[in-house]
Order: C-alpha cells, then structure tokens, then sequence
C-alpha cells in the first residue's frame, strides 16, 4: 500500500471529513486552524466535510478522516461505504478509536437507560454498544485524542502529501512533562495522575496546570496498569476510585478495561 | 397547474454548516405547507445516565464532552451550581477569570459560525472558501478574531476544545503575568477589527421578517448577563435556576420521541439575539453609539438580526476580557478547598447558543445520583419551527425549490443550532409515509 495522496496528474488530492456519534471537537482541529485553513484548502480539495459546508458523502476520496463511533443502526452501513470510497481511513479522536466517552454505556443496561430517559423507548434506535470505527473496517491510521489537535491532523496530511507513513507518539504522558520540565503531581502532591498510562500526544497539558492527566488520548503503549493501580491504592484511592479512573473518556480499550475489572473484582 | 396548486416535497438529507447532523422535510400541497420538520439523527449519547455515580471533581471533564464548540458553557454551569450546593465561594479572582475564560468561548464560536457557517449564504457562496475568494479580507478577519477567542480559552484551560483548567473550587492553575500581557495587547488590537466586524454584519441585505416571539435570557443588575444573573423574558418573568421547571417543560410531539422545550406551553427564542433583545441597554456606551451609527436598533424582531448580534457580541466580549484583565494578579492558590455534600445542584449561564441549565442531584460522597441538562439548542427547536412555518408563507411558497430550500437554511442557521448538543439525550424519530 502506498501513503501517497499528491498525485500531480489527478490534481490536488481529494479529502472527505466524516462525522458520527461525537461532539464535533475533533473537526473543530480543522475549523480552528485560523487562517491555516485557507492555506489547508490550497493544497488539498475538501470534497465532503458537512459542517464546513461540502457535502458529497459517496465522492470517492484520497483520504477520509473519521470523527466519532458508531452508534446507531444505519452508521453500520455508512462506514462501509465510506471505507469502499476512500483510498485512506485515518480515524480521529477517542470516539472513533475507542468508542469515546458514550461507549460509557457498553457497560451498562442500555435498555434501561433508554426507559428512564424517553417516555416511549422504543422508539429510539441505538445500538446496544458505541464502537470505534476499526471494530467494523479497515483503518488505515488512528489519532487518539479526546480531542485530537490541529498538530496531529496536520501532521498526518503533511506525512500523506509527501508519500511518508504518518506518525503518531504511542509512548506515557509522563515522557512530555518530563520534556517540559514539570514537576511530577503524582510523587510531589500525590495527585492520582494517569500520565504513566496515557498515550503522549497532548503536550502534558494537565500536569502544567498543577493536576492529573484523566488518560483523555487512551492507553499508552506497553502501560503497566497494574504498577499504577497499585501506587493510586497507597496514595488512599478505594477500589470503586481506582475503576473511575480507568473508566472514563476511553473507558473501552482493552487496557482500560483490564485495569477497571481488575480494581473492582477488588471492591 | 399553476404556482398555487402544486405540490412540493423538499428533503433536506444532511444539513450542512450546522454543528451535528440534522435534516429537514418539507411538505407543500396545494399552495399549504402540510408538513416541516427539522430532523436530528444524531445518535443519542445518554450524558445524563452515565454522569450517574462520578465523582464531582470528574463532572467538569466529563460534560465538557457534549459540545467541542461550547465546552466551556457546560464546565462552568457545572461547576458554579456545585459550588452553591457545596456552600464554596472561589472568590473574586476566580470569579472574573470565569467571566473572560467565557468571553474566549463566545468569541471563538460566535466567529466560527459568523464567518464559518453563516455568512456564505449571503454572499451566493457554498462555504467559506468561496466566500474567502471574494471577501478575502473578512474572512481572514473572522478566522483571526476565531482564533484568538481560542487563544484567550487556552490561556486558563491549556486548550480550547475540552480545556482542563477549571475545577470546583476556582481553576486549576492561573496564568503567568508574562501570558496575560501579552493577550491583552492582542485584545487591544483585535478591537478596531471586531467593529469593522459590526458593521460588515450590518451591512449585509437580510430578510425583513419581523415576527413575535418570547425572548429568554439571563439578566444582571449591572452586566451583559454571561456566566451570572437570574433568568428573564420579554414578558417580565425573573427567576433564579432553582425555579426553572415551573416555568419551563419538555414535551413529547405525538408524531416523533424528540422532546421539545415550552415557556408557559409556548414556543421561545435564547441565544444572542435573545440576548440582546432584553440586555442591550447593559453594554458599554461606546457599543452603543456604535450601534446606533449602524442604523440598528433593539430590541429587534427579525431573526435575521442573529447575525450582527454575534458580532456585538464578539465586541463585548474582547472588551469584557480586556477590562477583566487589566489589574491581572497571579494568586497564590487559583482554588478553595471544597467538601462535598449532598443536596441538589442548580445551574444556568448563556452558552454561546443560548441559556444552558443543568441540575445535579448529589450524595454526602459527592457522587452524582441524577443529572438533568437542557441545552440551548432543545430549547430553541420549536422556535425554528414556528420560525420556518411564518417566514416561509412570507418568503412566498411559490419560489422554485431551491431558493425554498435555501432560505429554510438560512432561517435554521440563525439559530446556529449545535446538535451534538441537543442529541446528548434525544432522538427525533422519523416516520415516513
């Protein structure tokens, strides 16, 4: 497979921007480029992107970014067809990688939730589960982030313009901060940080502000959950503590997942 | 068959430029407009439900997750009503520093969907990007003023999209003096721009299309009511967010699950216009001479008006940040300390799409028990209705279909409806027949 999207005989590389369950943050990566994004749409054709206006959903494309899980019925038919129409998947944010913060309720009875909210239940169609859009298709890259940022878009489209495979930082939080020099919340205030967890990507910014990394760009790789679920333990977190840490923006990646069963067989 | 008697069907599948995914049908028979819906097919997301058993230091960060474009509106609705349940002042400094972290939102959403969503339509463009190839100028000037609404949002919250600086109690962390100075200078400078702003907004042909309407916004005694003030209407109602469901309803349409909100059983309007309907005489002088030069006069009813609405707003806004932030001090501490305890939770602020009310019911652990969040957006829905019915009969139903569909877009992106907002709990059912 090639990574090239710039073919200088077929002209500017086609872009689609899709969107399902979410809260449209991470398109925002595109809409708050400033007056970059001017600059973005010299050098790329936005073919389909609804809240900025283009809408052509079945064009075929170079590259679609995916915002958001899938959560309804007839999502399951929409992104076949856009992975039948695009050259390149890349999705964006937690949603689309982990079922984001709405795959809360995989976990729960999903039936009942439905009653207590909507006087008539049966009406609304949603599946029992969010899932992210690699539980369906074939993806060819993921940014995580809860949000992702306009860094780590461009970067992507930059690396596909110039026919390099993206990148994306899967080491700890904990390897920002300690490239900005902050000093670590978890060992000077004992603050229940998941910065030694959480994938990089964010610049380390809640250890800047004095407190904890929530794990909002998912699991890093290779994270010891256990040794963390351990030190949250003798810093005085309950088992129930322990379970919301791990169960929140991600709460549906393996790991996580993992380390919340483990903590609440515990409770 | 002439103009009158022909039938019309109009289905909008996707529309575009509006935040989440919505539709709209639109039925004409007979020169009668038989049938309008604005449909929402967002999934729904249950916010409510699985808030339930969060910690509240959690509950910033988690409803911050209903709106990448608001998130900023739903922290610190959140965190202000625990606070008055907790019986937690986080004092002046914090205070204010909510007020101008607000203002970044409102201008970097207000000028999104200025520049963004709204004006195309105006100027014969699709998007945007058009739009920048015949107004250069404008448009680099509201993506400019966008992004420094982000900037001013990063400067408390370290990013603007789900920002992590605030907390109950006051904020995570202050801002170095080094920073504060230099967006001011910023401020400063973006001022002159926001009021050629006005008057490019002013200056665009809108619609005449004067309809009645309950406007309902908060209000202060002092300010241009943003994060603080009770809620009042046109017709004179004030209350605080305590009373809110006295006044307020959501009902259920016999044709679909979509919950739509009532004042008194009827239709109303929130938002900027909304705003400056009831608070206009609260801006500065200067503002208001500003309008005044313009032509423009409020309380208006035109809805077309939203658009410059924003626009003074955005003004207010930079001015609000700049004065907030001219005696800048760094404190020692950015928060109180906080104990919890049970109880239920009020809240209200303007969003920038209008009034945002939450309730969360709380136990001694301050865990969340049930959370209640009306958005904007649900509050405005039977308002764009009533508006597409009444300003479609006077657009004249016999214009070709495009024009039809075009103007019904217009008159939905007044509203600048966010439906990732309003889909966080419901579903608006389509039965096709």
């Amino acid at each position: 497979m090639t990574w090239r999207i710039a073919n200088p005989e077929a002209g500017k590389p086609r872009v689609a921007v899709h969107k399902f369950s979410s809260c449209d943050g991470c398109q925002l990566a595109f809409l708050n480029l400033g007056e970059d994004l001017l600059k973005l749409a010299e050098l790329v054709d936005l073919v389909h992107f609804a809240e900025a206006g283009p809408l052509e959903p079945e064009a075929e494309v170079d590259l679609s970014f995916v915002e958001g899980s899938v959560s309804a019925p007839e999502d399951l038919v929409r992104i076949q067809r856009i992975r039948q129409h695009s050259r390149l998947l890349v999705a964006i944010g937690a949603c689309a990688t982990s079922g984001g913060v709405q795959a809360l309720r995989n976990n729960a009875n999903g039936a009942e939730w439905k009653a207590q909210i909507y006087p008539h239940p049966e009406a609304i169609a949603s599946l029992q589960h969010a899932t992210p859009v690699s539980h369906h298709v074939k993806v060819d890259f993921e940014l995580w982030g809860c949000p992702v940022n306009s860094r780590q878009v461009l970067a992507v489209v930059n690396a596909l313009l110039l026919g390099v495979a993206p990148r994306d930082n899967a080491d700890k939080v904990c390897t920002e901060c300690k490239r900005r020099g902050l000093t670590c919340v978890m060992v000077s205030r004992g603050v229940a940080c998941m910065g030694p967890v959480t994938r990089a990507g964010c610049g380390a910014l809640c250890p800047s502000l004095g407190r904890d990394c929530y794990g909002c760009y998912g699991p890093a790789e290779n994270a010891n959950t256990d040794a963390l679920s351990a030190q949250f333990s003798s810093l005085g977190l309950t088992a129930e503590d322990i379970v919301l840490r791990f169960q929140s923006i991600n709460s549906q990646t393996p790991v996580f997942l993992a380390a919340a069963d483990k903590a609440g067989m515990e409770r | 068959m002439s103009e009158q008697r022909r039938t019309v069907a109009i289905h909008v599948p996707v529309l575009t430029r509006v935040e989440g995914e919505g539709a709209l049908d639109l039925r004409i028979e007979d020169g009668q407009l038989l049938e309008l819906r604005l449909r929402i097919f967002e999934p729904p997301r249950f916010f409510e439900k699985f808030l339930e058993g969060h910690n509240y230091t959690e509950v910033p960060d988690l409803v911050a997750r209903i709106c990448g474009i608001c998130p900023v509106a739903y922290q610190v609705t959140a965190v202000q009503a625990l606070e008055k349940l907790f019986g937690v002042d986080p004092g002046p400094w914090a205070r204010d520093m909510r007020r101008v972290f607000y203002c970044g939102e409102w201008i970097q959403s207000h000028s999104l969907h200025i520049h963004l969503l709204a004006a195309p339509d105006f100027f014969g463009c699709n998007n945007a990007i058009e739009l920048a190839r015949i107004e250069p100028e404008a448009v680099r000037r509201g993506l400019r003023i966008q992004a420094l609404g982000n900037e001013l949002m990063d400067l408390f919250g370290a990013r603007s999209v789900h920002p992590v600086g605030l907390r109950v109690g006051g904020f995570h962390g202050a801002p170095a003096l080094s920073q504060v100075n230099a967006i001011r200078e910023k401020l400063r400078a973006a001022l002159p721009e926001a009021e050629a702003l006005i008057r490019w907004t002013a200056g665009i042909a809108v619609p005449q299309d004067n309809q009645l309407f309950t406007s309902v916004a908060m209000q202060h005694r002092e300010r241009y009511a943003i994060e603080d003030g009770l809620i009042g209407a046109s017709d004179g109602l004030s209350i605080t967010p305590e009373t809110y469901e006295a006044h307020f309803a959501e009902y259920q349409e016999p044709y679909s699950t979509a919950l739509f909100s009532t004042y008194h059983q009827r239709p109303y309007l929130v938002g900027p216009l909304a705003r400056l309907n009831l608070n206009h005489d609260r801006l500065p002088e200067q503002l208001r001479a500003l309008l005044v030069d313009t032509g423009l006069s409020f309380p208006s009813r035109n809805m077309f008006h939203s658009l410059v609405a924003r626009a003074v707003e955005i003004f207010h806004a930079l001015h609000e940040a700049l004065r907030l932030l001219e005696s800048y001090r760094v404190q020692d501490s950015p928060h109180v300390p906080v104990t919890p305890r049970a109880g239920v939770a009020y809240g209200c602020t303007e969003a920038p799409r209008g009034l945002l009310w939450q309730r969360y019911e709380m136990d001694d652990a301050g865990r969340v028990v049930a959370a209640r969040i009306v958005p904007p957006t649900s509050q405005n829905q039977l308002r764009i209705e009533e508006d597409l019915r009444l300003s479609l009969l006077q657009f004249g139903l016999d214009h070709p279909d495009d024009a039809l569909q075009l103007h019904c877009e217009k008159v939905i992106r007044n509203y600048d409806p966010c439906i990732s907002c309003a889909t966080h709990f419901l579903r608006l059912n389509v039965e096709r027949k």
